[in-house]
């Protein structure tokens, strides 16, 4: 426990603290906005598709981060894997030929086992880099991918025999081709097996998750209503409000009026609800036995360990889990695409789900639904106003390319680098200039 | 009877423990695809010329995670910090109009001074993130490198060579032959013995450096950084400032990494910009680790073994694959499970972590 003195000074710094908190979060915004101001070419409606269509593309990789951070495992850049996993099981599925609906079912259950015995050895190997977890993670993505470009070009084809007539394998023979098209549903294939099941316009769309949301809010406050609620949150709740009823107005004019923001594309509806689900699952999880687990394994393994927490298996679990997960929202992310972009699809998954996750203001040891959710928002706004500001601010959109990698990396070292220099500096409150 | 087999099983096993295992078998496998490049006809004198030419180009840029690794950062995984130094240094020296021996002579002693305070702001950015450098290190590596990338686009240097034909900016490589700077430490002094061409000049460089580094590394401030990174407490009640001398090392660190990449690009022939220093850190990281490192221990004998063998594995696996499987990418494969696996394996080493 923290004496009086220390939990005083920390409750002073608060607000500072807040924006320290947030800094990332911040910067996102004010350059997202700034973005809107200089760029003359993109109109709202561009900028509402692109981000909406991304959105559902990678909301579900995110959320796949955060069962480990949970755990205590930290931002598991790992999730490469699983999208390997998805991959496979992709190529497998495309390979015999199979599509559409029940083809994309097959696909998620394929990638089910190769993903868990993948989650299972990363997992192990989590065990034995215990403190290093996230740079393990990282190297363990550029590990897998060698493996996986020897699986796919020269174990297609030199093991497994393979006719070189297939229009995946290249015309030797031997591995895969670069890029391998995953064939319309109608043609019997994979693009658009899941997204073109339902779709609703988007500001429909916006309106019913706004409803949803307010709903949700209203149902929160009257649950708390006897609960002493802090400050901020209650801050926070008026924003809510206020955000999603001035969406609902916006949406319910654009409807009635059918202006021109009726011209965003659909939205899909299958995708979103997965999306929906595995938020629920997440927040369902912490509530049974097993989340609690992770929640303990993730404070302390030792005192976990102690009280008869089998902490070894319990992480290997969590990352099983975000593994499977992953390799789900890759293959989501790839019929959507409607190309699997064999050697490459998967290198820039962890880093751009884990950019977003800390964008959406989530740190190594706390991530939320919510932060996932903002953050990919944030992020994919970042990623298409970049060009443009390049483009407009310079004269140059190569500008904006270098930009976008550079936030990138920037954000998640900034973000990482803050965090442990605050939980140092917390560390040197406490326990009196230990080091 | 028995004891002679006790005897020699234990002086195997310190032999094996000496070495390390990896070292061991890394060593073999290189044997094994010399012998087998000599099989297919693959002429032996070329590949050993080409190994100690990659060796002695890379030699210097590994040897700049000795100092972080011995003052217990762990391996400097943001060598991309001293590398776009370097690079800045030739960019410059190009610019104004320096060629042959004095560009290099100039664009060496720019980096070292420049790679002094980059690696000092380094050093203070790893004091404030104590537990998680290498995480942090990797980020600070390749968002430094990304950074450049803008900046050498909009760096209004008017050199010819190195703009790009339209526009402003430099180009993706600098070639260094047009100012005479290409490969002048590898012919220095070059001969051959039996065919196989010894870069007598690059070698020497980077023997020099490894002197030196040695002799730092015998003088009190070299003990006490090596004391500050295996005993973080004992050597600060010794009353050795542990966080002074981590960013020692990671100024060393820099600078090796800044002369590194000069040594590199002259004898490449080109200084490659914008995302090549990206992933430079890896393979370095690999070959010290290769030579016998750990994450928290290394000597600079572990250089030399190390980047002996990586770089005799890669020049050797290449024309090997190339005539078993042709017109394939196999050593490309080989170098990145090789090269991440050696990380990883070195990373389940390290104690650490709250349990």
């Amino acid at each position: 426990m923290m004496n009086n003195v220390t939990g005083e000074r920390l409750r002073v710094q608060k607000k500072s603290e807040w924006m320290l908190n947030n800094i990332v979060t911040i910067i996102f915004i004010v350059f997202t906005i700034f973005g809107f101001f200089v760029s003359d070419g993109v109109s709202v409606n561009y900028f509402l598709t692109e981000l909406s269509s991304r959105f559902f593309r990678n909301a579900f990789l995110v959320l796949s981060l955060i069962i480990p951070v949970v755990a205590g495992l930290g931002l598991n850049f790992g999730i490469v894997v699983g999208a390997m996993a998805g991959q496979i099981s992709i190529a497998i599925v495309r390979y015999f030929g199979l599509g559409g609906f029940s083809g994309l079912i097959l696909t998620f259950l394929l990638a089910l086992p190769i993903a868990g015995i993948f989650g299972y050895f990363t997992g192990l190997l989590y065990n034995k880099t215990r403190g290093q977890e996230m740079i393990a993670s990282l190297i363990v993505g550029f590990f897998a991918n060698g493996i996986y470009q020897f699986l796919f070009l020269f174990v297609v084809g030199i093991i497994i025999k393979v006719p070189s007539s297939h229009p995946m394998i290249k015309p030797d023979g031997v591995g895969v081709r670069m890029t391998v098209d995953l064939v319309p549903v109608e043609d019997g294939g994979l693009k658009y097996a899941l997204d073109n099941i339902m779709e609703i316009p988007f500001m429909w769309a916006v309106l019913m998750i706004s409803v949803v949301v307010l709903g949700l809010q209203i149902l929160r406050v009257t649950r708390n209503k006897n609960k002493l609620v802090n400050k901020s949150n209650n801050f926070m709740t008026i924003i809510n409000f206020v955000i999603c009823i001035i969406l609902m107005i916006i949406s319910i004019h654009a409807i009635i009026t059918e202006s021109s923001l009726m011209m965003v594309r659909d939205v899909p509806v299958v995708t979103g609800l997965l999306i929906v689900a595995l938020c629920i699952f997440n927040e369902l999880i912490l509530k049974t036995k097993l989340g609690q687990d992770f929640r303990s394994v993730g404070q302390s393994q030792q005192i976990a360990e102690v009280s008869g927490i089998n902490v070894d298996r319990t992480r290997i679990i969590a990352t099983i889990m975000s593994t499977v997960l992953a390799s789900w929202g890759q293959i989501m992310f790839l019929q959507n695409m409607g190309t699997l972009n064999t050697y490459n699809a998967h290198t820039q998954i962890g880093m751009f789900s884990v950019a977003s996750i800390l964008v959406g203001g989530a740190s190594t040891q706390n991530a939320k639904v919510s932060n996932a959710l903002l953050g990919t928002i944030l992020f994919n706004s970042m990623f298409i106003m970049s060009p443009e500001i390049g483009q407009s601010l310079f004269g140059n959109a190569l500008l904006g390319e270098y930009f976008r990698t550079f936030m990138v990396y920037g954000v998640i070292g900034l973000a990482l680098g803050l965090h442990v220099w605050r939980s140092n500096k917390k560390g040197k409150i406490t326990l009196d200039g230990e080091e | 009877m028995t004891q002679v087999d006790k005897k020699s099983s234990s002086f195997l096993k310190d032999i094996v423990s000496k070495i390390g295992l990896p070292t061991i078998i890394i060593a073999v496998f290189w044997v094994g695809l010399l012998i087998s490049g000599g099989f297919l006809g693959i002429s032996m004198a070329t590949l050993l010329s080409d190994t100690l030419k990659r060796a002695g180009m890379n030699g210097v840029l590994v040897l700049a995670m000795v100092p972080s690794i011995q003052s217990g950062t762990g391996p400097n995984f943001a060598l991309p910090v001293g590398i776009v130094c370097g690079l800045f240094a030739i960019v410059c020296s190009i610019e104004l109009g320096f060629t042959g021996l004095s560009w290099l002579l100039v664009s060496i002693s720019f980096a070292i001074l420049l790679a002094s305070v980059v690696g000092y702001l380094y050093g203070k950015l790893l004091n404030a993130v104590k537990g998680s450098e290498m995480t942090i290190a990797t980020y600070t590596g390749f968002s430094i490198a990304a950074f450049m990338c803008l900046f050498w686009l909009m760096l209004p240097f008017k050199h010819p060579n190195m703009r790009w034909f339209m526009g402003k900016g430099l180009r993706e490589t600098v070639q260094l032959d047009v100012i005479g700077a290409a490969q002048i430490l590898n012919n220095f002094l070059r001969f051959e013995i039996a065919g196989v061409i010894i870069p007598t000049g690059l070698l020497l460089t980077f023997l020099f450096f490894c002197l030196l580094f040695w002799i730092f590394s015998k003088s009190k401030s070299g003990i006490a950084i090596s004391a500050g990174g295996s005993g973080p407490r004992f050597s600060q009640a010794a009353g050795i400032n542990i966080n002074r001398n981590r960013i020692l090392a990671n100024v060393i660190s820099t600078i090796f990494g800044a002369v590194g990449i000069i040594v590199y690009s002259q004898s490449y022939g080109y200084a490659q910009l914008y995302n090549a220093p990206l992933m430079m850190a890896f393979p370095a990281v690999a070959a010290v680790l290769i030579g016998g490192a750990t994450a928290s221990k290394a000597k600079v004998s572990h250089v030399i073994i190390g980047v002996i063998l990586f770089q005799g594995l890669l020049t050797t696996a290449l024309p090997v694959a190339n005539q078993v499987f042709a017109g394939t990418d196999l050593s490309e494969i080989m170098r990145m499970v090789i090269q991440n696996g050696i990380i990883l394996y070195a990373l389940t080493q390290v104690k650490g972590g709250d349990k």
